[in-house]
């Protein structure tokens, strides 16, 4: 049984599809990738697996559970973590209590906490009092990241982690995801960055306006058939 | 000398009642930008429910206080909770439509139970009581416990603010009430209790108005003007914000009334125009808005 899976999933913004009948898969402890370019509806899928925006019952099933539709809220307490798009630390909150904030309404036991997430990375425990928002761009995205541990998910959502990021900074954010996933969670992460999202995960999906238009294992995805699959012919 | 120092003395102590009207009022607009608009009808209605169980139950203040102030913390955690979590959101007009009904509302309804007759909740002669500090100049006790009441009621706050599970979420949810619910903070929730403290701050607010002065259904918003002033002058989202307004208000008045008698409402009107001409933030306003 997979962690979390899609079934024919649809989303709507009004009258605007932006899923046509969407199918992924995440194994528990697994990474997987969702490429596509701007506008392909990953952020929109994601969004949708977090409860932000509605869905079918039994269009999302966590482990064998039908959670489409249900609120966030709930959602998060079943087990599912998210690093947001643009990161949303909290800006009234300092680096520790947007951390904090986090595991607050945690259900599940598991090995994260402050001690273990400031392990993770050492550099927030130096600016553990400051708002989160002085920090720089990728020490942000470290909290984000911890934000979301701190509630020990089965399942971690990251989107699009590396945006905006200097390259040494997203190594450094990348060099956490093996930890992660050792810790036995699922990861999905949403990327624009292919040859990054290749090297991480065990399967690739890449939507294309709103439809799955490729899937597997990155070795097994040629140059030209990920090019085709990301804009179309 | 002396009587320079009493005005300035009696100022203070007046902004602290000012402080506790605000209080609720602020916290309120610092956690889902919401204007209560019927925020000076609460307090009344608070003032009534107390001088009923006083009555029907020949309660003491405190007593009653004990007895009161829960009930409005779930009299404002409901009306949040079914009524206006519905008209929340972007845009802030149905809300502000929506309290300034509920204020015609619990103003002709007190009206109804209670008459237009003017009331006051007997203290025993604790309203009388002073303290003199030298000749010539004393302070009353009632004034003296209001600003405590005030000073208590704000750290109160900021120690639930800062230092709380429930402070965090506030304050969350005040920043971004969407990623704060992948935090799995329920933001409906988080009003619900951010309105039920201002219901239950404004029953402690309602005691020291009802042992100062006279009240009776109709004096609600005149109470939220000094309010929203206070509330304005201290810089939006502070508390102790709000308790320098509260302060900088009561002196205005005080002075104002020092001078002239006649002045008193309207020396509070125009420093509340001064500061905004000055300062539009307030005084202390909040760095991230």
């Amino acid at each position: 049984m997979s962690l979390l899976a899609t079934h024919a999933l649809t989303a709507f913004y009004g009258d605007f599809q932006a899923l046509y009948g969407v199918d992924i898969d995440v194994e528990q402890g697994e990474t997987i990738a969702i490429i596509g370019a701007n506008g392909a509806g990953k952020s929109t899928l994601l969004r949708t697996l977090t409860g932000l925006l509605p869905a079918k019952a039994d269009a999302v099933t966590f482990e064998g559970r039908p959670i489409g539709g249900l609120r966030a809220v709930d959602v998060m307490r079943l087990g599912v973590g998210m690093a947001p798009e643009g990161r949303k630390l909290f800006p009234s909150l300092s680096v520790e209590e947007n951390l904090r904030i986090g595991g607050d309404n945690r259900q599940g036991k598991g090995p994260w906490s402050l001690t273990t997430v400031y392990d993770l990375f050492p550099t927030l425990s130096e600016r553990r009092y400051q708002p989160g928002t002085a920090l720089s761009g990728g020490q942000q995205q470290m909290v984000a990241i911890g934000r979301a541990l701190m509630s020990n998910p089965k399942l971690l959502l990251c989107d699009e982690i590396s945006l905006g990021l200097a390259p040494i900074v997203i190594n450094d954010i990348y060099a956490a995801l093996p930890k992660i996933q050792a810790s036995g969670a699922g990861i999905v992460i949403v990327e624009q960055d292919i040859a990054r999202a290749m090297s991480v995960s065990s399967r690739v999906f890449c939507l294309q306006e709103g439809r799955v238009t490729l899937r597997g294992r990155p070795t097994d995805l040629t140059r030209e058939a990920i090019h085709e699959a990301y804009f179309g012919v | 000398m002396i009587v320079a120092l009493d005005t300035i003395l009696q100022g203070v102590l007046l902004g602290g009642l000012y402080a506790l009207f605000a209080a609720g009022l602020s916290l309120i607009f610092g956690v889902m930008r919401l204007v209560n608009l019927a925020h000076g009808d609460v307090i009344v209605v608070a003032a009534f429910a107390l001088l009923a169980v006083m009555n029907h139950l020949g309660l003491g203040l405190a007593a009653a206080l004990l007895l009161i102030a829960p009930g409005m913390f779930v009299l404002g955690y409901g009306l949040q909770y079914l009524l206006l979590n519905r008209v929340i959101g972007k845009d802030i007009l149905p809300p502000l439509l929506i309290t300034f009904g509920l204020s015609i509302f619990a103003q002709n309804g007190l009206l109804e139970v209670f008459s237009a007759d003017s009331r006051r909740l007997p203290a025993n002669g604790w309203e009388n009581a002073s303290l003199a500090l030298a000749p010539g100049l004393a302070v009353g006790v009632v004034p003296l416990m209001t600003l405590a009441a005030a000073i208590a009621v704000i750290v109160g706050l900021n120690q639930l603010f800062y230092r709380t599970k429930m402070g965090r979420a506030f304050r969350a949810v005040s920043d971004d009430p969407t990623t704060a619910q992948l935090m799995g903070v329920d933001p409906r929730r988080v009003f619900a209790i951010a309105m039920g403290l201002a219901f239950g701050v404004a029953a402690i607010a309602a005691l020291f108005l009802g042992v100062r002065s006279n009240f009776d259904p109709s004096i609600g918003p005149a109470r939220l003007i000094f309010a929203f002033e206070a509330v304005i002058i201290g810089g939006l989202g502070s508390l102790w914000g709000t308790l320098a307004g509260g302060v900088f208000l009561g002196l205005a008045q005080t002075i104002g009334a020092a001078v002239n008698p006649e002045w008193q409402i309207l020396a509070g009107h125009v420093a509340f125009l001064v500061v905004l001409i000055a300062r539009p933030r307030g005084l202390f306003p909040r760095e991230v808005d």
